[in-house]
Formats: C-alpha cells, sequence, structure tokens
C-alpha cells in the first residue's frame, strides 16, 4: 500500500480529525486530533488491511511559544506488509492524552517516560511514574525551558539526599 | 512495591535483586515479590545512569553528536555510530549516494560489531549462570576484532569510525589479511562454544522453558532484534526493511519458535554464523573507489586540502561552527543492531542542530518485557532472563 492509499484509507473515516498531514523522506505522518487518537490508533491496530502491529517508539516535542506546546509522535510498523507511518497529536500542560497502552503494551515505558520529562499525564495509564529520573524530582528535564546545566532548585533535592559535605554543588551558570 | 523486606501476609516477600548483584550490571534495582522461591510480581527500576543525551543532542550539532552515540550500547559502538549516520542521512536526503566501497565497510564494521557483541554477551551471560571457561573463551576471540578496529580508528572500546557520508578514512593496510585471518578461524571458534554449553546438562536446566515469551506478546510488548527471533517472529530489518548493501548478499535469519532463553541463545549463537557468512562476502565483493560522499556542504574537508588551501579552512570553520544545515522535517530510521532494533527519531527545524532527538534503545523495551516474562518462575530464573536479554544500561538510561 503506497502512503496515498495508506492517508485516504485513513482520511475516509477520520477526515474531520485530522489536523494535517503530510510525506517526508517517504514517511507519512498525520497529525490527529487528540480526542480521537486512542480511537484512531485502535483502527490502525486491528484494520486486517494495515495491521499496525508493532508500535516502534513514542516520544514528545516541545514547542513552548505555541498555544499546545506539546507534539506527541508515535511510530508505527505493520510487520505483515512492511509499512511504517507516524501519527502524532497536540497537547496542552494541563490536558491528558488517552493512552494507548492497552492498544501497544510498549507504550507503557514510553508513555512514562514522556510523563518524566515533558510532564504530559495520560488517561487509563495503569502505573503513570517516573521512569528515568528521582521519583522525587521536581521538573521535566526535556522541556525546552528547563536548562542545560540544570537549575538553582536542583540544590534541594541535592541537599534532601547527599549530607553535608559529601558533594561539592555544582556552580550553576545560566544558558546564553 | 517501594517497600523492601515488607511481609504482605505469612508467605510473600519483597526483596531487592540488584543494584548490587554482578549480573544486575551495577544499575538495575529490580524489586521481586516473592512466594517462596516463586515471583509473583516484579518491577523493573532504570535509570541510575542516566546522562541526558537526548538534551545534551539538542544542544550541538549533527557532526559533534557522533561520538556521544559510542556511549550508549558500548559494547557495540560501532552499529551505534552507524545508525545515527544513516538517521542524519536520510534527513539529509543523501542516503541512495554513499559510496559503494563505504557501504561495504560499513556493513564490515557493523557485522564484526555484531560478533563482538555477542562473544560479550555469550561470555558474561554464561558467566552470571556459572560458567567460567567459556568467559575465557570469548573473550579471546574478541579480542581479534578489537585489533581490527584499532588498526581502523585507533580505539578499543569506544570506536568511532562511521561518519555522516561515508567512513572516517578507508581501510588501513593490512586489515583485508587481518579480516580474511579472523573470518577463516571464527567458526572453528563457534563449534568449540557449542561443545562447552548446546548439550551441557546444567545450561539446558538453567535454560530451556524459562523466561517464555509468546509471539503475540513479543510483538506487543516491542521486543526487538533476537529476542523477538527465539519467539517465532521472522523479522530482521537488514532483510525486511533493507539498508546498505545488504540485499547484495546472501544471509540467512535464524527463527526459533520456543520463545525461551534457550532459544534466544541458539539464535544469537547462529547470528555469529551468519554474520561471519555475510564478512566472507564482503571480502570478496568490496570494490574500489571512495569512502566518502563527495558532497562537501555535508562532511567536514579533508586534511590534505585544510592544510593547503585558506577558502577550505574558513568553510570547515563554519561548517564545525554552525553545523551542518539540514532541510526541516522528522524522520525515522532504525537500524538492526546487536542488541535489537536501535533507531534514531531526528526533528529538524532547519538548523545546524536537532531540534528533538529520540533514540529507541532495545534495551530499554526489552526491560519493559521483563515481569512478564519472569512471572510465575523461580528467582534463580532472573538472571537467565537478564542474560538472555542482553542489555546495556548506557543504551536504556541514556
Amino acid at each position: 500500500m503506497t502512503n496515498e492509499e495508506l492517508f485516504e484509507k485513513i482520511n475516509a473515516r477520520f477526515g474531520e480529525w485530522i489536523i494535517e498531514h503530510d510525506t517526508f523522506r517517504d514517511e507519512l505522518s498525520v497529525t490527529v486530533k487528540k480526542e480521537k487518537l486512542h480511537e484512531l490508533m485502535q483502527f490502525l491496530h486491528d484494520d486486517p488491511e494495515l495491521k499496525f502491529d508493532y508500535l516502534v517508539l513514542a516520544t514528545a516535542v516541545d514547542f513552548p511559544d505555541r498555544g499546545e506546546r506539546f507534539y506527541l509522535v508515535y511510530e508505527l510498523r505493520s510487520l505483515d506488509y512492511k509499512m511504517i507511518m507516524r501519527v502524532k497529536t497536540r497537547t496542552k500542560e494541563d490536558e491528558p492524552v488517552d493512552s494507548v497502552c492497552d492498544i501497544w503494551h510498549s507504550a507503557d515505558w514510553d508513555e512514562r517516560e514522556i510523563y518524566d520529562m515533558f510532564g504530559i499525564t495520560f488517561n487509563n495509564h495503569p502505573d503513570l511514574r517516573r521512569v528515568l529520573m528521582p521519583e522525587d524530582w521536581e521538573g521535566h528535564p526535556l522541556r525546552k525551558d528547563y536548562p542545560l546545566k540544570g537549575r538553582p532548585e536542583d540544590d534541594v533535592w541535592l541537599d534532601k539526599h547527599l549530607p553535608e559535605g559529601q558533594l561539592k554543588k555544582p556552580r550553576h551558570t545560566r544558558m546564553p | 512495591m517501594n517497600e523492601t523486606y515488607r511481609v504482605n501476609n505469612e508467605r510473600e516477600v519483597i526483596i531487592n535483586v540488584g543494584p548490587q548483584h554482578p549480573a544486575t550490571h551495577g544499575v538495575l534495582r529490580y524489586v521481586v515479590k516473592l512466594d517462596g522461591e516463586r515471583i509473583v510480581d516484579s518491577d523493573p527500576q532504570v535509570g541510575f545512569l542516566h546522562r541526558g543525551i537526548e538534551k545534551l543532542a539538542e544542544n550541538m550539532t549533527y557532526q559533534q553528536f557522533n561520538p556521544y552515540t559510542d556511549r550508549l550500547d558500548y559494547l557495540a559502538a560501532m552499529n551505534n555510530n552507524l545508525a545515527y549516520a544513516m538517521a542524519v542521512e536520510k534527513l539529509l536526503g543523501i542516503d541512495k549516494e554513499i559510496p559503494e566501497r563505504a557501504q561495504y565497510i560499513r556493513v564490515i564494521m557493523a557485522e564484526l560489531g555484531r560478533i563482538a557483541s555477542h562473544l560479550v554477551w555469550l561470555a558474561t551471560h554464561a558467566l552470571d549462570i556459572g560458567a567460567m571457561t567459556v568467559f575465557l573463551y570469548c573473550f579471546r576471540e574478541r579480542e581479534y576484532i578489537l585489533d581490527m578496529y584499532e588498526m581502523a580508528c585507533g580505539n578499543r572500546l569506544t570506536y568511532n569510525y562511521i561518519r555522516i557520508g561515508g567512513v572516517a578514512r578507508d581501510l588501513p593496510d593490512g586489515f583485508m589479511d587481518k579480516l580474511k585471518e579472523f573470518v577463516k578461524l571464527f567458526p572453528k571458534k563457534v563449534k568449540e562454544y557449542h561443545t562447552l554449553l548446546t548439550k551441557n546438562r546444567i545450561w539446558l536446566k538453567r535454560t530451556k522453558d524459562v523466561g517464555y515469551i509468546s509471539k503475540e506478546d513479543a510483538i506487543n510488548y516491542g521486543i526487538a532484534g533476537p529476542c523477538t527471533r527465539g519467539s517465532g517472529v521472522d523479522w530482521d530489518l537488514r532483510r525486511d526493511m533493507p539498508y546498505l548493501v545488504y540485499p547484495e548478499l546472501d544471509f540467512e535469519i535464524p527463527v526459533y519458535d520456543e520463545g525461551d532463553v534457550y532459544a534466544r541463545y541458539l539464535v544469537r549463537m547462529d547470528e555469529m554464523v551468519q554474520s561471519n557468512k555475510i564478512l566472507e562476502q564482503c571480502i570478496e565483493k568490496i570494490p574500489d573507489g571512495p569512502a566518502m560522499i563527495d558532497k562537501p556542504e555535508y562532511v567536514w574537508e579533508p586534511k590534505e586540502r585544510l592544510m593547503m588551501n585558506n577558502y577550505a579552512l574558513m568553510k570547515h570553520f563554519v561548517k564545525v561552527v554552525k553545523g551542518i544545515k539540514a532541510p526541516a522535517g522528522e524522520v525515522y530510521f532504525g537500524a538492526e543492531n546487536p542488541k535489537g532494533e536501535l533507531g534514531f527519531y531526528i526533528y529538524s527545524t532547519g538548523e545546524g542542530k536537532p531540534y528533538r532527538l529520540k533514540i529507541r534503545s532495545p534495551s530499554f523495551i526489552n526491560i519493559s518485557a521483563m515481569p512478564k516474562m519472569v512471572k510465575g518462575g523461580l528467582i534463580a530464573d532472573i538472571i537467565s532472563v537478564i542474560g538472555s536479554l542482553d542489555f546495556v544500561f548506557g543504551e536504556c538510561d541514556r
């Protein structure tokens, strides 16, 4: 199935919910409104002509100066038909997105990582906690407004977990 | 599951396996709920080695990030280089124009990396379960490969040789002779490993019917590479979504249906033989020609030109400081690495650095499936399963 045919098939059913789509380097990306994300994913997974049974990755991209600042990105693959495609959606900081854990189990840790690194929350996620950062860490490091060299507030965490004199505190310099 | 040593009822107890246990690499905390010796529930906790590599990538140019990829899976650094370079090439739109010689050199490096990585896996997996001799044998053979890598790029651990657009320089004199020697010698060595383990009674008891995962679950849990092929999933990116010159080479994809630790062991053993077969063909087929693409806007100037030509030096300076100009857009490229599919997702806004770079690391996904594999098994099985999944924490925690 070519990218055009694939898009036509999605468009026929979810046309009014699709915000934009494009094909770059032979990869189809479809951006859908977040209310319909779960339904579209279920359709892509179950349809016998598509069978996107493998979730390659899920991640987010942060655009702090846009209204809906986060783009959620899902890379899908159909092992039977050797197809790939990308589904995207947009969300704000305080608006949770429906989890796709029940469709692909591999979304479990990916969504935990998105929550950890970007602070996006998910509805119906079985176990939403931090995965890479410490559990009581404040802030979400992969947001664009989180400085590369850390924040002065991070010292609070260090003070709490490392007793006096065990570690030299890092000198914080602001990014240009 | 965070309180340890808490007795829920008369029988159930929660303990930590790792991070101190040698089999957990020092950075995996595995909280296990036990009923006697049976595992009721478990929870792998990662992140102790998190270095924020994705954040670093967003703050440096495409070329500068290249050596950081070595530190992901440091047992197959060359394969990581390859996946990253090809992702950037796909973004730039030059992935079809890489010179053929460079492609063959890349295949040679990737397959040597696969053998080297599998040798370390076999050595440490066997050592975790208690077999010492295999450990010594495997590291002996790995030295051959490291010697070859040292000839090519000068390093023995974080070997960084593959560049965006080709490879750093052509193969040095004597490399091919050494490779021929290795290719001839290696099949005999694999037989030695088989003699030691494949029909060994202790090995069979520790690995057969342990850590089972079905074909459907393997796909649903997103496991990649040899771990899925041990569950009967006939999928390999080198064949099914081909890149480089793999379509011109003749090799088989080993698949076993059992889905246990033993099947994953057999898959990797067969893969080493197939990699050796690929190397044999590469030695015969490798053509002459340049080892780097002829597109000065994307690659660094050759050193000879830099020293002689002032204009080249200026251009080089701009490229180093500002980075190569990539088009706006987003791409994903996944390569078949020894541990599974390593992929790079790049979101570019048209600058010299990636706006967002996400690493799809096989180890991270494979660990997330561990609770499924060990549930209902014995506590000693955890060690077998950890070995069979072959994860590296530099890659998992990034």
